[in-house]
């Protein structure tokens, strides 16, 4: 058990623009995996119907999910972060090969490399699912063969970003400071300490600097 | 631990993170490419495994090469044996009104040709019988001045269109039976079109009444989609 005063110690974490796109990105992608699967799965699609409108609300569900990211651009620690994101270091091939990583004995700077490789392949696919499927809504305007290789190459990445999202969010039920740190911005010292040392260790340096 | 390997902040390490990201984005255009192919040997691969899989959750996997239910409206009715009713009207000689019976009287065709649909899938090689639509236009006697034909669906929604011309084809059938048994209801039974030479939207389903119309009038997907009133399968 932490002792109080460090767990009421808070450590910034997410800024307010962060925690907006997280937000708005959620939402749409809930929004266009429940359609996808309305869509795609007929013991849904038998009782709904009216499939002009489960399309649509794919469509602008999925186009959407740009939006709350391009907007998010303009914030430096959305950027920051997706710099973090970006970069592996030694440390983060070592972490992603050792079977005990949780146990800190690797520091982990602001993320660690399993959240790095879920942004990158949910980035990939997202990019993928939105070329794909403009293809698929505007037929008239390409071949039938790229058609159908867009339409199975949309099934499988849809396939593959379900999963990812799954695992992100089982990942996130437990742990329920992390949770904190999405919906306040803030975490314990504690958990960041045990979580992500080299980043606490960094925000000091930080401090001394200023 | 060196500065180096655990501070992420600075532009120090690899940039993995794009990689990953270009490479998905590369094996997607592939996809693009080569997909129809891949798929084709895939779902002719697997097919064996499927058919002997008792829990059908192989059927989940997306090969492309099932049926996904279209409806567009909340329901639709479930005409009876005793109910259905397939009009023929409009600018015609012998307006009808067909029973399911009658329709099983006439001279039915057998085909076995793939569903393409728009927007990429395709079930190859399913079973189609029923009427040639051109036997029921010869019992109507067009009008000189009929020109198209306008399908409706019971769905009280759906509704699509052919030039006389093409509905004169061969391949053209008011189909009875699909995948070797009766048209049912998640296929559009009793009682469908299928326009073999055009993408799916073409072919009606809950198919109600054809009416013989002096223009072509754009169907339901025409009027709200990015889809072609002359619905040919391209290449």
């Amino acid at each position: 058990m932490a002792d109080p005063q460090a767990l009421a110690l808070r450590l910034r974490r997410f800024e307010r623009a962060e925690r907006l796109v997280h937000r708005a990105v959620a939402v749409l992608m809930f929004t266009a995996v429940g359609t996808a699967a309305i869509l795609y799965n007929g013991f849904l699609s038998e009782p709904i119907g009216h499939r002009r409108w489960v399309k649509r609300i794919h469509v602008w569900s999925g186009f959407g999910l740009l939006v709350p990211v391009v907007i998010g651009l303009v914030s430096a620690a959305f950027r920051a972060d997706l710099r973090r994101l970006n970069r592996f270091s030694s440390a983060d091939f070592q972490w992603l090969r050792t079977k005990t990583r949780r146990d800190g004995a690797i520091p982990v700077g602001k993320f660690n490399a399993g959240q790095k490789l879920n942004a990158a392949l949910s980035t990939g696919a997202i990019i993928v699912l939105l070329a794909t499927g403009t293809l698929m809504y505007f037929p008239s305007s390409t071949r039938l063969s790229w058609r159908q290789g867009a339409s199975f190459v949309h099934d499988w990445f849809a396939l593959g970003v379900g999963l990812l999202v799954i695992g992100h969010i089982s990942y996130a039920m437990r742990d329920k400071e992390s949770r904190r740190g999405m919906r306040t911005g803030k975490v314990s010292t504690d958990w960041a300490r045990s979580n992500h040392a080299a980043w606490v260790a960094e925000m000091r340096v930080a401090e001394k600097e200023t | 631990m060196s500065e180096a390997g655990t501070s992420d902040g600075r532009s120090d390490g690899t940039p993995i993170g794009r990689r990953v990201v270009l490479g998905l984005v590369g094996l997607g255009a592939l996809g693009i490419a080569a997909g129809s192919t891949v798929q084709e040997r895939l779902a002719r691969l697997l097919a064996p495994v499927q058919r002997a899989d008792p829990t059908g959750l192989t059927s989940l996997l997306p090969l492309g090469n099932t049926f996904r239910y279209y409806s567009v409206t909340s329901s639709v009715p479930r005409p009876t044996e005793d109910t259905y009713r397939l009009d023929v009207n409009g600018l015609v000689g012998v307006s009808s009104s067909y029973t399911l019976e009658d329709l099983r009287s006439l001279p039915q065709q057998e085909l076995v040709r793939e569903f393409q649909c728009v927007t990429g899938w395709r079930v190859p090689e399913v079973h189609w019988k029923g009427v040639p639509l051109s036997h029921l236009l010869d019992l109507a006697r067009p009008a000189p001045t009929a020109t198209a034909v306008t399908f409706r669906s019971f769905d009280g929604a759906y509704t699509e269109s052919l030039t006389l011309e093409q509905a004169r084809r061969s391949d053209v059938l008011v189909a009875l039976e699909m995948l070797g048994k009766p048209v049912t209801h998640d296929h559009g039974g009793p009682v469908r079109m299928y326009v073999a030479p055009m993408y799916g939207y073409k072919s009606t389903k809950w198919l109600s009444s054809i009416e013989l119309t002096d223009k072509v009038v754009p169907g339901y997907w025409e009027r709200t989609g990015d889809y072609a009133v002359d619905g040919w399968i391209d290449g």
